[in-house]
């Protein structure tokens, strides 16, 4: 085979049906990681593992059990983690040489529950180092690239993965958010990301960067991918002890979609902002109604963010000295003040309409080396990322076309807190409506 | 407007036991300065009778039940250094010997 699938059921479907086993599907994807490694979207790619997993999975078809796909929802999916999540006996980096050699003795929560539901790791994907960045350029181990354009960056900090995931060399992959970190980057290679609820899918074997703010999501080409990765990974795992099991709101019939103002504002690239109204006409052709909203502190997130996601770093960053800080925590007074009200307007919002629509990013991708030598226009790249996370609430980034110069545009649907399913509902109607397939880059 | 200059810049990096050096210095400084005048716009939000958080989840004081369950054996836990002797992480020296008797 040379082409790989592009979404679960098309995977499922070939290793159920033998068009293709477990173990052969792992020589392509290698194949491609291989060839494409121009795209530096790998730190490590772990050949073994991956083949002993397949083993599994062509054993278990071979088996002939029955609803195999309700016992491993994630059966022969191709994975790539992000760096920053720990894999047992897998090396770890976080993206840092701090960590060049760091081989893990467990598993994070997210990577044993994937695996358990039948996923194959194929490796660990770049990122900026300890996911600080914007645009994966802060790597120890090279920027990866946009299979779109290279080059462009592919975002960040879940760079690699989102690279991966745009140009086939994993079905799936995994990410962090904690400012925009899925998102943006799935804005910029054109896939989708999903942000989850904070305090939905537990953090343990995750390495730490903002603890109040780090939400653990997952990339593919369709929603489907990322529902099914949201619906294993969730849930209590007794080591996380922000997450709670929680009723999850269910779409309802009638629907209204809020668009906030100020995220349509000066220095929002306008090929964007089009995009996404035409996307609202969508929604409102199947009877959604639209809203017009404020959330006035929009402003202030990123200062508030840029205040909060530093102080909690320092204290996580710590651990790595060998010898912790002395030093008590900086006060957050002020900061968290300016934080609720950030919360409070979503919450006004939420009581009017059952989800946002807005930009992910102000501009498209950028061109590598743009902006890294100006860290206030990179942590701009944030403004409409971070307030979710600092609300905690989730986010699913859709894309939408191509712009004028053939780079990804899309969009993001914000909703109450433990409300993915209408997030998944409403990005499953876009596709419908708009007849979305997955494709590929030519690389 | 705050203008930072080089001595606020070493004290950060003394804080944060990092070395730096001249070229460093140079590049940081006027980069933190536009960062820290940016922060300055968040003075004009009104927070007066605004509860502060730090948080979004509402949980307070989690627990689990106190049961054995298992854990990481000692050899795993010391494997993510070479730095080892009879069990324990090897680390520098503290504390010098005396040099007054």
């Amino acid at each position: 085979m040379t082409n790989t699938p592009l979404t679960i059921k098309e995977t499922q479907k070939g290793i159920l049906e033998k068009d293709f086993s477990s173990v052969e599907l792992v020589d392509t994807y290698l194949e491609r990681i291989e060839k494409n490694k121009d795209l530096n979207a790998y730190i490590t790619v772990c050949d073994e593992a991956a083949y002993k997993k397949a083993k599994e999975v062509d054993q278990l078809v071979k088996s002939g059990e029955e609803n195999l796909i309700e016992k491993f929802p994630l059966l022969g999916v191709t994975v790539g983690h992000k760096d920053l999540f720990l894999t047992k006996g897998i090396r770890t980096t976080a993206g840092s040489k701090v960590l060049e050699s760091y081989i893990p003795p467990y598993s994070a929560t997210v990577v044993e529950r994937m695996e358990k539901a039948g996923a194959v790791v194929l490796g660990k994907t770049n990122c900026d180092a300890w996911a600080h960045g914007a645009s994966g350029e802060n790597s120890d181990f090279g920027p990866a690239i946009n299979p779109w354009d290279k080059d462009m960056v592919p975002g960040g900090s879940s760079s690699g993965s989102a690279a991966s995931v745009a140009a086939g060399l994993s079905l799936v992959a995994t990410g962090t958010d904690t400012g925009g970190s899925i998102r943006q980057p799935a804005n910029f290679c054109g896939i989708v990301g999903l942000k989850p609820t904070y305090g939905a899918v537990p953090r343990y074997g995750v390495i730490a960067m903002a603890s109040s703010l780090d939400s653990m999501g997952s990339f593919g080409k369709s929603v489907n991918e990322v529902e099914t990765i949201f619906n294993v990974t969730r849930g209590e795992d007794g080591f996380d002890s922000t997450v709670k099991n929680t009723e999850l709101f269910k779409p309802k019939s009638r629907m209204k979609i809020g668009i906030p103002k100020e995220y349509f504002v000066e220095g929002v690239d306008s090929e964007i902002a089009d995009k996404v109204m035409e996307v609202s006409k969508v929604f409102e052709k199947t009877g959604i109604e639209l809203v017009q909203i404020s959330l006035p502190h929009t402003k202030y997130a990123i200062s508030v963010y840029y205040i909060v996601q530093p102080a909690e770093v320092s204290s996580n960053l710590g651990r790595y000295d060998g010898i912790r800080y002395g030093n008590p925590r900086v006060s957050f007074g002020a900061e968290a003040k300016r934080r609720i009200m950030l919360i409070e307007d979503f919450e006004k919002a939420f009581n009017g309409v059952d989800a946002i629509l807005a930009p992910v990013s102000p501009t498209p991708a950028f061109k590598i080396g743009e902006k890294a030598e100006d860290p206030l226009k990179m942590y701009l790249a944030d403004i409409f990322t971070a307030p979710a996370n600092l609300a905690g609430i989730p986010g699913l980034a859709m894309p939408s076309g191509f712009n004028k110069n053939k780079l990804p545009l899309g969009f993001q649907l914000l909703g109450p807190r433990f409300s993915e399913p209408v997030l998944f509902g409403l990005g499953k109607l876009y596709e419908d409506e708009t007849n979305y397939k997955p494709g590929l880059p030519k690389l | 407007m705050v203008k930072l200059n080089k001595e606020d810049v070493l004290h950060v990096a003394k804080l944060a036991k990092l070395n730096i050096s001249d070229q460093e210095i140079d590049k940081f400084t006027p980069q933190l300065s536009n960062v820290i005048n940016y922060f300055g716009e968040l003075s004009e939000v009104d927070t007066e009778g605004v509860e502060p958080t730090s948080q979004t989840t509402g949980l307070e004081n989690v627990s689990r039940p106190d049961n054995l369950g298992s854990s990481l054996s000692p050899e795993e836990a010391i494997s993510g250094s070479d730095k080892i002797h009879n069990g324990y992480f090897k680390v520098g020296a503290v504390l010098t010997e005396r040099t007054d008797k």
